[in-house]
C-alpha cells in the first residue's frame, strides 16, 4: 500500500517535471515528426532524375534515338552534351553529373556486333545507390532497330515486389523508423532522467527516504512507457496521413511488439544510467547504441548482405528484432505468432538488462 | 539498548582506494542535543554523516544509530532520520509546495494531517510567500529553509545536517540556528557539520575532525579549557615582522595575524610565555604589547589540528 503510493509519488513527480521541461517535451513530440519528414521526403532509394551527360560521338540517327529513349526512362536527366569521354570524366570528377554516357563513333556497328559493348556508362561509383541504378540501365534494350538485330530476349527472372508494389521508400522506411526513433528517445530519456537526478544531488536525498530502488525505477520508467506509446501513435498517424504507409496486420499486435521493445530499451536506459556519471556520458552511451541500431539492424542496409560478424552484433540489438516485427506486422500482415521468436528475444533482453541495472543500482553512494 | 545515546560509533573507518577519509572514529552523541562536527573541507565530516545514515558502507568499525545497526538495516532507520545534504537536493523545477507534498508522500505521512503539517512548516520556516515559487529560483537562505522543512516533515528523531549553512548569509545562519535549537528543545537529536567556529560554539557537544581523525571531543567549554596551550595576544606596530620573529621561538605552535593583533599559541609547559615573546621582539627593537588571553574555539581548533605536525617537527 505504502509502496504503491510511493511509486505514484515518484510517477507524479516525473510527469510534473516532464511537463515543465519544454525541451524534453518538445523532443517527445518533435523528434518523431521531424525524423518522419526527413526520412519520408528526403530519403528515396527509388532513384530518379540522375544528372547525366552525353558524349555522342556517333551522332547517327540510331544513337540519337537511343538518347531519346534514355531520357524517357526518367531514371536519368540529361543536363549536358560533351564531345569526348575525357570531358565526361571531368564532369564526373567535378560532381556535376552522376552518370556519363559515352556513345562511340562506331555505335551502329557495335549494336549489331554482340561481342562489343555499344554504350559505355561512366558511373560515379562513390555512391553505391547510383551504381545500383546504373546497373538497371544495362537491362535497357537497344532493340528498336529490328531489321539488323536479334530480338533481345525477355529477362528470365521477373521481379515482383511483394508488399510494396510501387516500391515507395517511405513504406520501407517508416516501420524501421519507429524502431530508430524509439531507440533514441527511450534509451536517452531514461538514462538522462536518472543521471540528471544524480548530478543534481536529488538522488542522495531520494535514497535517504523510505523509497526502495525498485519503487524508484518503476516510478521513473512508467511515464516513459506511455511516452513511447504516444510516439508510436504519432509516427503511425504521420506515416498514414503523409506517406500512406499501411498497417496491414493487427494494430494490437503492433502495440504488443512495441511494448516489448520499449521495455527492452528502457531497461537498457536504466543500465546506462547506472554506468554513466554525467548526463553527457549518458548521451554518448546512447549514441553508441543508436548508431549500430541504425546501421546494423537492417534499417539502412539489408541484414542478409552484412558480414557474419556484423550480423552477430545486429542480432544483439533490440532494434534488429523490432524492425523484423514492424515490417512483418505492418507490411506483410504477419501475426505476432509468426514472429514470436523476436518477442522472446526482446523479453529476454529486458530481463537481463533489468537484472543488471537493479544489481548495479544500489541505494548507496559507494 | 541505550536510551541516552542516539549515535554510537566505534572504530568507524572509510577508505576510498588508498585515501583514508575517516579513520577509526569513536563517537557518542547524546539524545536531544546538538552535536557538532567541526573541521576543514576534506576532514571526513560528510563521509562520516553518510556512513551514519547508511549511504556509505564503512570499511571498518561499527555504528549504532537510534538502536539500529548501520549499515545493516538502513531501511528501518530511514523513517526515523532526516538528512539535509550539503548541496541543495530538492527539485528545482517543482514549487515549494510540490516539494513538500512529494516528501510527505514518499514518507507516507498520514493523508489527513498532511495539509496541516505542510502549512505548519511553511509558516515556521517563513516560506508562505514562496509556496508557489519554483524551488530552483529561490535564494540560498530560502532553499536552505525549504531543505530543513523537508528533512523534518516526518518528525524524525535524528536530524543529520551536512554543512547546512555553507551557502547562506549571516542573518539566515542565525535564523537557522534558532530553528535548530527549537527542534532540539522538542527532543530531536541533531548532528551538524560545519566549518564555522561561531556555529561550533553553539553546539552542546563538539568533535573536531582533521584528516579523518577525531582530534578533540567535548563541550565547547571543556575544549576551551583543555587546550594545553598558553594563548598570548600581541599588539605590535609591524605585525607582519613581529609574526616572523615570534615564529622563530622554538616552542611556538602557531602565530596567526588578526588585523593588527597576533594570536600566539605556545604549550603550557613553557614557564613564562610572555617573557619569551617580549624577548624576541625587544631584541629586534620592535615595540609590542603582549598579554595572556583565554582560548576561543578557533584557538582550540588551531591547537588540536596543529598538534600532530608540531609533534613531527
Amino acid at each position: 500500500m505504502n509502496s504503491l503510493s510511493r511509486i505514484l509519488a515518484i510517477l507524479r513527480k516525473e510527469v510534473r517535471q516532464l511537463r515543465r521541461d519544454h525541451l524534453t517535451f518538445g523532443m517527445v513530440v518533435g523528434l518523431p515528426i521531424i525524423q518522419m519528414l526527413m526520412f519520408g521526403y528526403a530519403i528515396n532509394t527509388d532513384v530518379r532524375n540522375l544528372r547525366t551527360a552525353i558524349a555522342n560521338q556517333a551522332d547517327t540517327h540510331l544513337s540519337q534515338q537511343f538518347v531519346a529513349e534514355l531520357a524517357q526512362t526518367q531514371v536519368v536527366e540529361i543536363v549536358d552534351h560533351v564531345e569526348t569521354p575525357q570531358a565526361l570524366e571531368g564532369l564526373l570528377r567535378a560532381g556535376k553529373v552522376s552518370i556519363g554516357v559515352h556513345i562511340p563513333h562506331d555505335f551502329d556497328r557495335r549494336v549489331v556486333d554482340n561481342t562489343r559493348a555499344a554504350i559505355h556508362l561512366l558511373v560515379d561509383g562513390s555512391d553505391p545507390t547510383i551504381l545500383g541504378v546504373a546497373n538497371q540501365l544495362r537491362a535497357m534494350p537497344i532493340a528498336f532497330d529490328t531489321s539488323s538485330r536479334n530480338k533481345t530476349e525477355s529477362p528470365q527472372v521477373e521481379v515482383r515486389p511483394y508488399y510494396n508494389p510501387e516500391r515507395r521508400t517511405p513504406v520501407n522506411i517508416v516501420p524501421g523508423l519507429i524502431g530508430v526513433i524509439l531507440t533514441m528517445t527511450m534509451i536517452m530519456f531514461t538514462a538522462v532522467a536518472i543521471v540528471r537526478e544524480r548530478e543534481r544531488g536529488n538522488l542522495e536525498l531520494l535514497i535517504n527516504t523510505p523509497v526502495s530502488s525498485a519503487e524508484l525505477m518503476i516510478g521513473k520508467v512508467v511515464p516513459y512507457i506511455l511516452i513511447g506509446m504516444l510516439q508510436l501513435a504519432l509516427i503511425l498517424a504521420v506515416g498514414r496521413l503523409l506517406f500512406d504507409v499501411p498497417v496491414r496486420g493487427s494494430i494490437v499486435d503492433l502495440y504488443v511488439a512495441a511494448a516489448a521493445f520499449i521495455a527492452a530499451n528502457l531497461s537498457l536506459g536504466l543500465f546506462i544510467s547506472t554506468a554513466a556519471k554525467t548526463q553527457f556520458q549518458a548521451m554518448q552511451m546512447t549514441i553508441f547504441i543508436l548508431l549500430p541500431s541504425i546501421l546494423l539492424s537492417g534499417f539502412m542496409f539489408p541484414f542478409d548482405g552484412m558480414p557474419k560478424f556484423a550480423q552477430w552484433i545486429g542480432e544483439l540489438l533490440p532494434n534488429t528484432h523490432f524492425i523484423r516485427l514492424t515490417r512483418g506486422i505492418m507490411l506483410r500482415d504477419a501475426a505476432l505468432g509468426d514472429l514470436y521468436l523476436e518477442v522472446v528475444f526482446l523479453s529476454a533482453f529486458t530481463l537481463i538488462a533489468m537484472t543488471a541495472a537493479a544489481m548495479r543500482f544500489t541505494k548507496r553512494l559507494d | 539498548m541505550n536510551g541516552e545515546i542516539a549515535i554510537k560509533a566505534r572504530g568507524l573507518t572509510k577508505r576510498f582506494g588508498k585515501l583514508e577519509a575517516v579513520s577509526h572514529l569513536d563517537l557518542d552523541a547524546p539524545r536531544g542535543q546538538i552535536y557538532g562536527f567541526l573541521g576543514p573541507n576534506g576532514s571526513g565530516k560528510s563521509t562520516t554523516i553518510r556512513m551514519l545514515c547508511g549511504l556509505l558502507t564503512p570499511s571498518e568499525g561499527t555504528a549504532t544509530v537510534l538502536d539500529t545497526e548501520v549499515p545493516g538495516d538502513a531501511r528501518l532507520l530511514r523513517p526515523k532520520i532526516g538528512y539535509m545534504t550539503q548541496k541543495f537536493s530538492l527539485f528545482g523545477d517543482m514549487t515549494v509546495l510540490e516539494n513538500l507534498q512529494f516528501i510527505a508522500e514518499i514518507y507516507s505521512f498520514p493523508k489527513a494531517d498532511r495539509a496541516e503539517r505542510i502549512d505548519e512548516l511553511l509558516d515556521r520556516y517563513d516560506l508562505i510567500a514562496q509556496r508557489k515559487q519554483l524551488a530552483g529560483t529561490m535564494s540560498g537562505g530560502q532553499k536552505q529553509r525549504l531543505a530543513l522543512a523537508c528533512s523534518v516533515l516526518h518528525h524524525p528523531e535524528l536530524l543529520l545536517l551536512d554543512e547546512p549553512t555553507s551557502a547562506v548569509d549571516p542573518q539566515s545562519r542565525r535564523d537557522f540556528w534558532a530553528a535548530l535549537f527549537r527542534l532540539a528543545e522538542s527532543g530531536t537529536t541533531i548532528l551538524v557539520s560545519t566549518h564555522y567556529m561561531d556555529e561550533a560554539e553553539r553546539c552542546h557537544r563538539l568533535a573536531i575532525l582533521d584528516h579523518g581523525v577525531k582530534v578533540a571531543d567535548g563541550t565547547p567549554a571543556e575544549l576551551q579549557a583543555g587546550t594545553g596551550m598558553h594563548i598570548i595576544e600581541v599588539r605590535a606596530d609591524e605585525p607582519y615582522r613581529a609574526q616572523a620573529l615570534i615564529a622563530r621561538i622554538p616552542e611556538i605552535v602557531s602565530v596567526t595575524q588578526l588585523g593588527i593583533r597576533l594570536r600566539v599559541l605556545m604549550p603550557d609547559s613553557v614557564i613564562d610565555p610572555l617573557a619569551a615573546v617580549n624577548r624576541v621582539l625587544r631584541a629586534a627593537g620592535l615595540p609590542a604589547n603582549a598579554t595572556l588571553s583565554s582560548a576561543t574555539l578557533e584557538d582550540v581548533f588551531v591547537a588540536v589540528t596543529l598538534k600532530p605536525q608540531a609533534a613531527a617537527a
